[in-house]
């Protein structure tokens, strides 16, 4: 049975052109880049050119990128780093919409004496930049806030936000995780501080994130041991994860074009279709500012688990913000900060588009969707017909 | 992902009895939409008092569907009697096992099942009602619920009774409670008690009592307030004096007594020290940048 791949807000798949250039990173080029003979130093070059591709990709100098291991990694290291370096300043401004590498990193300083303000926001997911101003004050060390929200694809005005925060003397970062490669970004232009990055994302292999330091910002080291990245963060260095990102962000720059024309029209079309399709659904999020490839629909009266079980019978791969896909008892915090009644909030799922996927693909699952929709509500006790 | 057995994907995929009996005999409606399961079975007897046909309709995940579809199937041709004594046990049993964190669907299949039988019993006007007091306001669960499931399952902690009941897994504000109800009776079998700090006893120099309130508060108190929309700060220990703040909603709430003499005290008095009383800070809580809503 074919995959079709609608879950790359989870994880993508790794660019050929990105596998063809890390394989002889392995058993050939293996070398450390901090040793002193030529077999290992070769290596420390195609790690410049690496970070040269990033840096390219933000439109930042390659001076101001920090390898990392993930995506949690730079959120915790611009968190913990950030407020580590203002030891005079107590409180945290973040949102209730944060993706767990976040949240729960900021939840946890109250335990260590800091005051957390959470952000609220609207029905479509928007915060209110009028909320974020009240709470700014000179007790801000640091407010923390994503570009992109990972359920529902909804873009926050990020460059505003960082010149408000920056008029008031505070430290911004972004999580960036979803934004990068799907939209473009261009740093200098804006006030953002800290930026985070993961490679898998967008078509690098698992295992290696970014942390953007813009010049100047204080930062205290997160990971000791070592003197690589410039101190920043010690540990040898991921070489095939480092060198894959870079060519990754390469293509990301390449088809950044094709990501908002193509992705976005296959996304469009799906959604416009399950809509049509299939009665009682919703988007979820923000329709004016969303990610091109992103879309959360919400099928009413039935639970998402079931959805995704059914569709995974047919190749089809997507996710849910219903409380049984996650583990815990209680559907998506995203979609509760939201107000999404319960009717709809246990019944999310999310499809997220890349590249690779086809017309093809949109179609079949166009053709498979709207029977398991219907299968569920004959047997769901909320439906009466 | 979870891992289902083929028996339970084969009652997902292809659910057997689906829909509602015809005039039924009894009526069985448990759960709800906010809990994110809900499960309505209808039965009717044949002449001699045996279920003849029984039906349900299942809102939930695929485990919540497989579950209800075993079960019309488990209790055809039984009696009333003999339905009455079915487990959830023997529900998973039959299923060959569930995910530890899907047992509440068993649950939930048995609880429906009573309801049915209750309001057959009573002439048709009987609904499901809660029996005891609510422990878990989150997902309405009873202690006579909590205590029915450890019984049956011989559940020693409470992170098994919410995989069994849901309850503890919304604010986790009542797990202390639950862990009572698991003490009272388990006794002898509760080795370790997983959510709770160590009580301290003997002496403490100042920095290990203070390091213990500020322990106290961070995985006992804050939680519950969390989940009300509140939050408190430890401000200072003088003596057995403990000062905390208030922020958020509690500052606001009516209830700031109450909630400091039944919660926190009693909380820092079993945890840390019997002697230890506590005290809001007033200054404190009326800055205005600690006193946000």
């Amino acid at each position: 049975m074919k995959t079709v791949y609608f879950d790359n807000n989870a994880t993508t798949k790794v660019a050929e052109e990105v596998l063809e250039e890390i394989r002889p990173l392995f058993c050939d080029l293996y070398g450390n880049p901090s040793s002193m003979h030529t077999f290992g130093g070769q290596i420390g070059r195609r790690i410049r050119q690496a970070r040269e591709q990033v840096a390219s990709l933000l439109g930042c100098d390659p001076s101001e990128i920090v390898f990392t291991g993930c995506g949690t990694e730079s959120d915790n290291t611009a968190i913990k780093g950030a407020l580590a370096a203002a030891p005079n300043k107590r409180t945290v401004i973040t949102t209730r919409v944060e993706h767990p590498a976040v949240l729960t990193v900021c939840r946890d300083l109250e335990n260590h004496g800091y005051t957390v303000i959470e952000l609220s926001v609207d029905k479509q997911g928007r915060l209110d930049m009028a909320e974020l101003e009240e709470n700014l004050d000179d007790d801000t060390a640091l407010v923390t806030i994503m570009y992109a929200n990972n359920e529902t694809g909804t873009v926050f005005p990020v460059e505003e936000i960082a010149e408000l925060v920056k008029s008031k003397g505070a430290v911004f970062h972004t999580d960036a995780v979803q934004a990068v490669g799907k939209i473009p970004l261009n740093l200098p232009k804006n006030n953002i501080d800290l930026l985070s990055l993961s490679g898998h994302k967008l078509h690098a292999p698992k295992g290696v994130g970014v942390l953007y330091v813009r010049k100047g910002t204080r930062l205290s080291s997160f990971m000791l041991g070592g003197h690589q990245e410039a101190g920043r963060r010690a540990g040898t260095e991921n070489v095939p994860g480092i060198v894959g990102l870079g060519k990754a962000c390469e293509l990301a720059a390449e088809n950044l074009e094709t990501e908002n024309s193509k992705v976005k029209a296959l996304r469009d079309m799906l959604e416009k279709q399950i809509l049509e399709k299939c009665p009682d659904c919703r988007v979820n999020g923000d329709p004016e500012n969303r990610l091109p490839n992103t879309t959360n629909i919400s099928f009413e009266y039935i639970e998402g688990e079931a959805i995704l079980l059914m569709l995974d019978k047919y190749g089809i791969c997507a996710s849910s913000g219903s409380a049984c896909t996650s583990g815990s008892l209680e559907p998506s915090h995203v979609l509760r900060a939201m107000g999404v009644p319960f009717t709809a909030a246990h019944g999310s799922i999310r499809f997220s588009l890349s590249r690779y996927n086809t017309e093809e693909e949109v179609d079949y699952t166009i053709e498979k969707l709207p029977p398991i929709i219907n299968q569920l509500r004959e047997l769901s006790p909320f439906v009466t017909k | 992902m979870w891992e289902y057995t083929d028996k339970l994907k084969d009652h997902f995929f292809n659910p057997r009895n689906v829909g509602e009996v015809e005039e039924p005999d009894g009526i069985g409606e448990v759960g709800s939409l906010a809990c994110g399961d809900a499960l309505k079975l209808t039965f009717k007897l044949d002449k001699n008092g045996k279920i003849a046909d029984a039906k349900f309709k299942t809102f939930g995940c695929a485990s919540a569907i497989g579950t209800s579809s075993v079960l019309t199937e488990m209790i055809k041709g039984l009696t009333l009697d003999e339905a009455a004594k079915v487990t959830n046990k023997d529900i998973a049993d039959y299923l060959g096992g569930l995910p530890e964190q899907k047992m509440h669907c068993s649950v939930m299949g048995r609880e429906a099942l009573e309801a049915a039988i209750e309001n057959y019993r009573s002439g048709g006007k009987k609904k499901h009602e809660l029996e005891g007091t609510i422990v878990c306001t989150c997902f309405g669960v009873t202690d006579k619920e909590i205590e029915r499931v450890i019984i049956e399952n011989d559940l020693t902690t409470v992170e098994e009774v919410t995989n069994y009941c849901k309850a503890g897994g919304g604010c986790g504000g009542c797990q202390g409670e639950i862990e009572k109800i698991i003490e009272k009776i388990q006794g002898d079998k509760v080795k370790e008690v997983p959510v709770s700090a160590p009580r301290h006893t003997g002496r403490m120099t100042n920095i290990q009592k203070i390091q213990l309130i500020q322990q106290t508060i961070n995985e006992q108190i804050r939680p519950a307030l969390r989940a009300h929309g509140g939050n408190i700060e430890l401000i200072d220990v003088e003596g057995n004096k403990v000062l905390v703040a208030f922020r958020g909603m509690c500052a606001q709430c009516r209830l700031t007594e109450f909630t400091m003499k039944d919660v926190v005290e009693v909380k820092l008095k079993e945890f840390v020290s019997k002697d230890l009383f506590v005290e809001e800070d007033k200054e404190s809580a009326q800055e205005p940048h600690n006193h946000r809503e």
